[in-house]
């Protein structure tokens, strides 16, 4: 049991320490995705969806 | 799929859930019989009439189809299923009317307390959160279920998933609101603000927000479009987290299965810090997400314009997601809750300018090159001043959970007003705008039966709202002036009746905003129901075009 609180502690002093720079370096990611030059194609594309549909 | 003679059988999804719904009446009618309160006994005979006529629709339904299921595609095009989007697009103009008169009705007692008619059933109490889950649950859910349906076929190019599924959803959703509501009126409610329903009527909801979750994503995992686009992101984030806020919020002990009453696990400040978690979450992906999904694609389909930035939209999506979820604790300075996390909802709450006002100016720059658009459909001109209102509300916000501001607006009515700017502008105007879109379009009409009314509806709500908000603005701020000010020896300077005597002139200007939203309302029902009735009434002359005689 003791083993196990510890491993809980453990992992729960991990989580709330590094969800900070974890999640900072998520969203960043999603920014470059968004910004890719390669990717402005498909975008652009994306933009005129509602337009093209039948 | 042309095969002329398959031999007709019930679906598993057929047979299935009408044995479901025959056990489920059993039940209910057992439920009934040892009912420990009225109302319960009451909900529960609801419940076995209405699991029997589902049975016989479901048999009903059986009989009356041809053999085959209806095509994926006809001619190569989608078949897209607009029956339940008809139904729930219907079923939003009626909640909506229902709740805004009885908004009308509980800003009238606030003026004129007589009008309780000291009933318990009529009490401000009671009324009050029939209004706000009217307002937001029924008539805003069922916005959001109708053009979430529509959005996603279209932009999948896909038919709707499920053959009964959504049927279940959208029935399923507003039996929810009939149980909910009939609960207000005969007192049951677990007390906590926009959670109010009872035990069962949470574990109802929480059936038929998974069967919507599953119809939706189980659409756009068949979908032709390779790309998801954004509408569908924001419509899912809000159908994930409204169904994670409802198991948070909700986990309540029943005193007995038998009756309505039953007590929620969480105590204390958590319990407070639960609830709002909730609450605040509810506004931004409920009242936020899910709109937004109406302005990413009703904007540009009605401008004839594309997404101003879809660059943007993407970053406006994850940033919303990254931070609203922080931004509950704002609802609960100089509480019990501890100092760190005031400060960190205010932040929270403080960031989420950016996003907003990213999002307005996405929404609004949409219409570069469609700007004279604005002049002659008021449909249009509904939709943008929504996103206006947006910009304004989700400035306003922030503002307000700043803790020294907070101090000053927090239980006055400025926090009334800022809720309404959003509600009624932001949120009321997104979805007419919506629906005069989506009527025409879901029952193949040309057009709208009058254009002329949608601008006569424009003019009455835009002053309604006008009405409303500066009114809760002054009525707010002088009520905060008023009890934080002191005489010379330290006393407080006013009493309480003092404040509530000083608010009443702005309740009464309150009701008459209200009463001209309402009005607004019926313009727009009876508009509607022209539309699908007769179709576009006549050649529509944009007003500014008529030639001089």
């Amino acid at each position: 049991m003791k083993a196990i609180l510890t491993v809980h502690n453990l992992a729960s002093d991990l989580v709330t320490t590094i969800w900070t720079p974890v999640f900072v370096a998520i969203f960043l990611a999603i920014v470059a995705y968004a910004f890719w030059p390669r990717n402005k194609a498909v975008f652009d594309k994306a933009a005129h969806l509602p337009l093209r549909e039948e | 799929m042309s095969q002329p003679s398959i031999s007709k059988s019930m679906t598993i999804g057929e047979s299935g859930l009408a044995v479901v719904f025959a056990v489920t009446a059993f039940l209910c009618v057992i439920a009934s019989a040892k009912a420990l309160d009225a109302p319960f006994a009451f909900h529960a005979a609801l419940s076995a009439a209405a699991s029997l006529a589902a049975v016989f629709f479901i048999v009903n339904r059986y009989f009356e189809r041809p053999a085959a299921l209806p095509p994926q595609e006809i001619n190569g095009r989608p078949n897209y299923n607009m029956g339940p989007i008809k139904f729930s697009a219907f079923m939003a103009m009626f909640w909506g009317i229902a709740g805004f008169l009885v908004g009308l009705i509980i800003a009238s007692q606030l003026a004129w307390p007589a009008l309780n008619f000291d009933l318990p059933w009529t009490s401000f109490g009671r009324l009050r959160p029939l209004h706000t889950s009217a307002v937001i649950f029924a008539f805003g859910g069922n916005v959001l279920i109708a053009t979430s349906f529509y959005v996603v076929q279209k932009s999948c190019r896909a038919r709707l998933a499920g053959d009964l599924a959504p049927w279940f959803v959208v029935v399923g959703y507003n039996f929810f609101i009939l149980i909910a509501g009939t609960g207000y009126l005969l007192g049951v409610t677990q007390s906590k603000e926009y959670a109010e329903p009872e035990w069962y009527a949470d574990l109802w909801l929480t059936i038929v927000w998974v069967a919507y979750l599953l119809v939706f994503l189980a659409t756009i995992f068949k979908r032709k479009e390779p790309h998801i686009f954004v509408a569908n992101w924001f419509y899912l984030a809000f159908i994930v987290t409204i169904a994670v806020l409802h198991l948070g919020n909700n986990p309540a002990l029943p005193v007995s299965v038998f009756g309505s009453k039953s007590y929620v696990a969480w105590g204390g400040i958590q319990d407070a810090m639960f609830q709002w978690w909730y609450g605040h979450n509810a506004v931004g992906f409920f009242l936020t997400a899910g709109f937004l999904a109406i302005m990413y694609y009703f904007i540009p389909k009605r401008a004839e314009r594309p997404i101003y930035s879809y660059r943007l939209s993407i970053i406006h999506f994850w940033a919303l997601i990254f931070l609203y979820i922080w931004a509950g604790p704002h609802h609960l300075h100089y509480t019990a809750l501890p100092d760190w996390t005031q400060t960190l909802g205010m932040t929270f709450s403080i960031m989420l300018w950016m996003p907003s006002w990213g999002g307005m100016i996405n929404g609004l720059m949409t219409l570069s090159g469609a700007w004279d658009k604005l002049r002659t459909d008021p449909v249009l001109r509904m939709l943008v001043v929504s996103v206006a209102f947006y910009g304004m509300s989700t400035f306003e916000g922030p503002m307000m959970s700043i803790k020294v501001v907070n101090s000053l607006s927090h239980y006055t009515d400025w926090t009334i007003g800022h809720v309404h700017s959003g509600a009624l502008g932001w949120v009321g105007f997104v979805s007419f705008g919506a629906l005069y879109c989506l009527v025409p379009w879901a029952w193949n009409r040309k057009g709208l039966y009058s254009l002329k009314l949608v601008n006569w509806h424009f003019w009455v709500a835009t002053l309604g709202i006008v009405l409303y908000i500066s009114a809760m603005w002054v009525s707010g701020i002088l009520q905060g002036l008023m009890w934080r000010a002191y005489t010379s020896l330290g006393f407080l300077e006013y009493s309480f009746i003092e404040t509530v005597e000083a608010m009443h002139p702005f309740y009464i200007i309150r009701a008459a905003g209200g009463g001209l939203f309402l009005i607004g309302a019926l313009i727009m029902a009876y508009n509607l129901w022209m539309t699908v009735r007769v179709g576009e009434a006549e050649v529509q002359m944009p007003v500014a075009l008529q030639p001089a005689e």
